[in-house]
């Protein structure tokens, strides 16, 4: 019989504040109002979104605020089926790269409004393609999930 | 390139669950394997550097404090260093880097991580912020699953076709790893088992994940000097390096054309004067946590062309008798230490063109590529090793 050896049971919980800076204050003070911001490199004149202080490929700062559509259509997705500590929610879950109308890049989200427990609902609804609009919560905190997820249209 | 550099040797961990053992006396397991396979003792080594996944991982940071001991690095220049996934590569290249630029002559390299001791997902998903990112990526399945589509749409590759290239590649690599003294997962596997296994983040199921393994991995370079005062025959010199970063997020860049990777082994390519990778080496070990993703880094590398990979898959080119053996180790697939994987996939490399890797030798190798893969789809390091000078 293998010998068994201790562990020591420990946690470590850290408090943080972390700055969301004024480029980011604005976005999510955006979803209170039910709006998704983006910023627009007057170089490139890509609509990056959420919102960006500058543009990753010119460096330059981006301060034209443009305010994108709650609608658009899933780049790719992916239904998460395994849980981890802290998951931010419970799965079954589908995460969504959407490209919403206006925009020139890939939001992240959730797809839902159906039946997620059924795989087979899953499989025949959600498609590479597929149109999709913001769902919005009652009570919005200025936070990513303010938006509840993203329906089929 | 500055002054050449080889790998003269090679240890590794039994990987796996290895609760026997604290997270120091693991480390120090390979590091004494190294030294076995070398002959060399701590006194001969100029300096050391390992690294770690985010120290969330085990709950310690600045591990290369904690492990000052059993790397035997009291009174040389220590140093960490952490690209996520592809920690263990970039590790390499920063060994290569001393030896190379003359500030040492022999540097250990010591890769090493006990997943079993945390929880993976929720450190790995630490990576991203907590304003948007993180509430999105499902852990690393969830983001390499969502990039596995997009490769799929991008190129109108049949998602059946590449359920069943991943079936393939799953069943090889399990079968591989039981010629592997030191993989973690040691599993008859069948294409049925694979394809009905239960989903992760779908169209990832759980045969085409990686374990959680502990384990560590401890390598050798020395230059060109120091190889011939040591007498040394068989080593493994390296031949080219390349590392390249992606932007931060996720729905910004090309996933299917993937950047990071094809501009990391063309640096390397040009480097080991390879102009055609599937000829030109004999054996590849690459990063291949998921099943789906192995296929990508196959096009990404040149291998083959875009949305050929399956095909070529299920005709076997990429098994062990095929044209370009990859992962004849097992792979991630089957043991993922992942602080020590990328120094895994560059020692396994070694061990090709050393003709010492045993059971699961592919016989003849002169020409090997070691690879691995950081972050939520960002950064991407190979290296490559031969046999000749």
């Amino acid at each position: 019989m293998a010998k068994e050896f201790k562990t020591l049971l420990t946690e470590i919980k850290l408090p943080y504040e972390l700055a969301y800076g004024a480029t980011w204050t604005r976005f999510f003070e955006g979803m209170k109002e039910k709006k998704i911001y983006g910023t627009k490199c007057s170089r490139c004149g890509r609509i990056l979104v959420p919102a960006r202080t500058f543009c990753p490929r010119c460096f330059v700062d981006t301060d034209e605020w443009v305010e994108v559509s709650p609608q658009g259509t899933v780049l790719t997705w992916s239904y998460a089926n395994y849980r981890y500590f802290g998951m931010p929610m419970d799965p079954p879950f589908i995460s969504a790269l959407i490209k919403l109308d206006g925009a020139d890049v890939g939001f992240l989200h959730i797809v839902a409004g159906f039946d997620l427990d059924d795989f087979d609902v899953v499989r025949q609804t959600v498609k590479t393609g597929m149109r999709v609009k913001a769902v919005w919560e009652d009570e919005r905190k200025g936070h990513i999930m303010d938006i509840r997820h993203f329906e089929p249209l | 390139m500055g002054r050449p550099v080889a790998i003269i040797g090679v240890g590794q961990t039994k990987h796996g669950r290895r609760m026997d053992v604290s997270y120091p006396d693991l480390v120090r397991e390979a590091v004494l394997r190294v030294f076995e396979d070398t002959g060399l003792t701590p006194n001969d080594i100029d300096g050391v550097v390992s690294g770690t996944m985010p120290s969330m991982m085990e709950g310690v940071a600045l591990t290369h404090f904690y492990f000052a001991d059993a790397m035997q690095a009291v009174g040389k220049p220590i140093m960490k260093t952490e690209t996520c996934g592809s920690t263990g590569v970039s590790i390499a290249h920063t060994a290569f880097y001393w030896v190379s630029s003359g500030m040492a002559d022999i540097v250990l390299a010591v890769g090493h991580e006990k997943m079993n001791e945390g929880d993976s997902q929720a450190t790995m998903t630490t990576v991203c912020e907590p304003f948007y990112q993180r509430h999105f990526v499902a852990g690393a399945p969830g983001a390499f699953s969502m990039q596995s589509r997009v490769w799929m749409d991008n190129f109108g590759i049949p998602e059946d076709k590449v359920r069943d290239a991943a079936a393939y590649i799953s069943k090889t690599h399990h079968d591989s790893a039981f010629d592997n003294p030191y993989a973690h997962v040691k599993l008859r596997v069948t294409i049925d088992d694979v394809k009905n296994s239960k989903i992760i983040t779908y169209p990832i199921r759980l045969l085409d994940v990686c374990p959680n393994s502990d384990g560590a991995c401890a390598v050798i370079f020395a230059s060109e000097e120091a190889v011939r005062k040591l007498g040394r025959k068989k080593v493994a010199w390296v031949k080219g390096i390349g590392f390249r970063g992606e932007e931060y997020y996720f729905g910004d860049s090309d996933k299917a054309v993937w950047q990071s990777a094809i501009q990391a082994a063309k640096e390397a390519y040009d480097q080991a004067g390879i102009n055609d990778p599937r000829k030109d080496l004999d054996v590849a070990e690459v990063y291949n946590p998921f099943t789906f993703q192995e296929m990508m880094f196959y096009e990404c590398f040149g291998f083959c062309g875009f949305g050929e990979a399956p095909d070529l898959v299920l005709k076997g080119t990429f098994a062990r008798g095929g044209q370009l053996p990859c992962d004849p180790s097992g792979g991630t697939l089957c043991t993922n230490p992942i602080g020590a994987t990328g120094l895994i996939r560059v020692a396994e490399a070694a061990l090709q063109v050393m003709d010492k890797a045993g059971d699961h030798q592919i016989p003849g190798s002169k020409m090997a590529l070691g690879h691995a893969m950081g972050g939520a789809d960002q950064f991407n390091g190979v290296m490559i090793v031969g046999s000749e000078l």
